[in-house]
């Protein structure tokens, strides 16, 4: 089963870089909301997929008795999972405002920061 | 049914003894700056009480990571596991020598900010969260030096990364919207790099604990594809660390916020990556450095050469500096790349240096700028004449960063330099003095043009150009802001001249965090004990 996923994670990671390769802000940010669920799928098969057995200890026992599913890929999904939608939405709101005020979505137009054609630093020493 | 009576003899599950007190240490720094950042989110609005808070909690995160410090360089690596977990299963914090000293610079460095913030932000971006944000940006900061857990380690990656985020569009003009884009998107895409590296780490060796990693990857089968994790470390590191070819984001953001964020930004940002790029690929995966080790020197002489001559094109004397925050970043990778004990000794001195340095050459452009109403390198001149005292400040961190004696950056480049003849690195060696001598004249340049010649661009030889009088500089409000500023300007001069003047007790502590990356048995052993712990 980790093969399927593997192939599938490869797919989602060409998807979002070729949304991230984009000038178009708002699919470079489509492009890192992908990147962010591939990643986080590809932790969770690192884990090794198990299914539907909960790790939980019976009572007569200190270990689990047979294989369980892994519960630490899904601790660490979680806390990326709300890592990356909050980067996300401040990302999203950054780039509305970027749109707002340069009038742009456009990355190789905004050259507010580095303009073009700068004077050039004076010469000689 | 009711839940049978359990009592489990948890002792081979758990630590059972209680923590040494003075152990808190470990994460205090994350407990002041926290409950720091939170009195003063809800202080929002009183804009004169936030900087006394700031200051005072940032006073007292200094003295609690010198009493970590004290404690690390006394007693070794010292390791507290959260929820008492035996270890490799909790989150451990585990602090060696480099850790708490860069921890340590690193509070100082805010200390400085949050004084000079006291003249440099108004009253709308501290109730839009400047002193806030700064605090908890070094939650994120001291996490990352103290954090023994490479995934916890991501995470305050993030939170660092965040509050950058928040400090960078105080104000909110064009020019800041424009660079945080690009410097927000290239550092998220940095860190999921990181992450990413993260999991298949965990995919192959199980662990993620620091100290528990470098025995599993030891224990693997040559065919696992560790390599490749080294390769995404480094790239994830190296955007972290703006090294040459992927350090476009910081030319592109670091001139736009206001200059208390810069400097913190161009002092502490940059050296995290650097940290974070010793940790993995000196400490954990030390045979597949040797591997990149070629790659590494390479990005190293591209990275100070490139970021010299940048400084010397530019014409904007600020966006000069963040290419001077490459330049310095290049010499700390020669001191990884060569990979000895005496090198990284090398790298963390200069990392040492380069956090008071960097941030101290931003506050001088700051307050240069304040001073002439501009930071354009055709516009300033007169400065000497204006304020000699800033032109005495500004030469001196000028002589250090370049690395001449007697200040903190020739100590630093003296050991990188050694090290590299040492090891069979003569070109490494002859770069790091190139680029200094580049960076040399990039600084005397500017010192030339805004210092030394008598007004801006025109002024005949020879004449002082008659300044209007600047209303800042006598407003009664104004002056009482330019005290912190001198403050923090005089805190860093002071303290790099310091480590120039005796650089015995820097040297001796580097030297032990260096030893402690180069050979991990100390920090293993703090983690599982003498005996070496779970299997």
């Amino acid at each position: 089963m980790e093969a399927g996923f593997a192939v599938l994670i490869g797919f989602i990671f060409a998807a979002s870089i070729y949304l991230m390769l984009s000038r178009q802000l708002i699919r470079i940010l489509l492009g890192i909301s992908i990147l962010g669920n591939a990643v986080n799928l590809l932790i969770f098969t690192a884990g090794r997929l198990e299914r539907e057995v909960p790790p939980v200890i019976p009572d007569s026992s200190l270990v689990p008795v047979g294989a369980t599913a892994n519960p630490l890929p899904q601790a660490l999904i979680l806390t990326a999972i709300v890592i990356s939608f909050s980067f996300f939405a401040f990302l999203l709101v950054l780039a509305f405002r970027t749109y707002q005020e340069l009038g742009t979505d456009d990355a190789n137009e905004m050259r507010v920061a580095e303009p073009k054609g700068e004077a050039r630093p004076p010469m000689g020493y | 049914m009711a839940v049978s009576e359990h009592t489990a003899d948890v002792s081979h599950a758990m630590i059972t003894t209680p923590v040494a007190t003075a152990d808190w240490l470990v994460v205090s720094p994350i407990i002041i700056t926290i409950l720091g950042g939170v009195i003063c989110l809800m202080m929002r609005k009183q804009t004169k009480i936030q900087p006394r808070i700031a200051i005072a909690t940032l006073g007292l995160l200094m003295l609690s990571n010198f009493g970590l410090l004290a404690r690390v360089m006394d007693k070794g690596v010292i390791t507290m596991v959260m929820g008492q977990w035996l270890p490799p299963y909790g989150i451990a914090f585990t602090v060696d020598a480099t850790g708490a000293m860069l921890a340590l610079i690193a509070s100082i460095v805010a200390f400085a900010t949050a004084l000079y913030g006291v003249g440099d932000s108004d009253a709308a971006s501290r109730r839009y969260g400047f002193y806030p944000f700064l605090m908890l940006l070094m939650t994120g900061v001291s996490g990352t030096f103290l954090t023994g857990d490479i995934f916890n380690l991501y995470v305050w990656f993030e939170v660092l990364l965040i509050s950058s985020f928040g400090l960078l569009i105080l104000g909110s003009d064009k020019a800041q919207l424009d660079g945080a884009v690009k410097y927000g998107i290239l550092n998220l895409i940095a860190t999921t790099l990181f992450l990413i590296a993260t999991g298949y780490l965990y995919g192959l060796v199980g662990t993620l604990n620091m100290a528990d990693i470098p025995r599993s990857v030891a224990a693997l089968p040559n065919h696992a594809p560790i390599t490749t994790v080294a390769m995404l470390y480094l790239l994830a590191f190296a955007m972290k660390a703006a090294a040459f070819p992927v350090n476009f984001w910081l030319p592109a953001s670091y001139h736009t916020p206001r200059i208390a964020v810069a400097g913190v930004f161009a002092g502490l940002l940059t050296k995290v990556g650097i940290y974070a790029l010793m940790r993995t690929m000196v400490m954990l995966l030390p045979v597949h450095h040797a591997l990149l080790a070629h790659v590494l020197a390479v990005v190293a002489v591209a990275t100070m050469i490139s970021g010299a001559l940048g400084a010397m094109a530019q014409s904007d004397l600020r966006r000069a500096l963040g290419y001077l925050v490459i330049s310095s970043i290049g010499s700390m990778l020669a001191g990884i790349a060569v990979s000895t004990a005496l090198s990284l000794t090398g790298t963390i001195l200069y990392a040492i240096h380069s956090i008071i340095v960097m941030t101290g050459l931003y506050f001088v452009t700051g307050m240069a700028g304040r001073m002439s109403g501009t930071f354009a390198l055709r516009e300033l001149g007169g400065l000497y004449g204006k304020s000699p005292l800033l032109a005495l400040a500004f030469i001196i961190l000028a002589m250090s960063f370049s690395g001449l004696p007697p200040t903190s950056g020739f100590w630093a480049k003296v050991l990188l330099v050694d090290a590299s003849l040492k090891s069979d690195w003569p070109w490494l060696a002859g770069s790091i003095l190139v680029a200094g001598f580049l960076t040399t004249i990039a600084l005397a340049r500017i010192g030339l043009y805004a210092f030394w010649r008598g007004g801006p661009e025109g002024t005949p030889d020879g004449t002082a150009f008659a300044y209007a009088e600047n209303a800042d500089m006598t407003a009664p409000d104004v002056t009482a802001a330019y005290t912190g500023m001198w403050l923090a300007l005089g805190l860093l001069v002071g303290l790099s001249l310091f480590i120039g003047l005796a650089p015995d007790g820097l040297v001796a502590i580097a030297k032990t965090g260096a030893a402690g990356l180069v050979d991990p048995s100390g920090y293993i052993g703090s983690v599982f004990g003498g005996t070496g712990g779970h299997p």
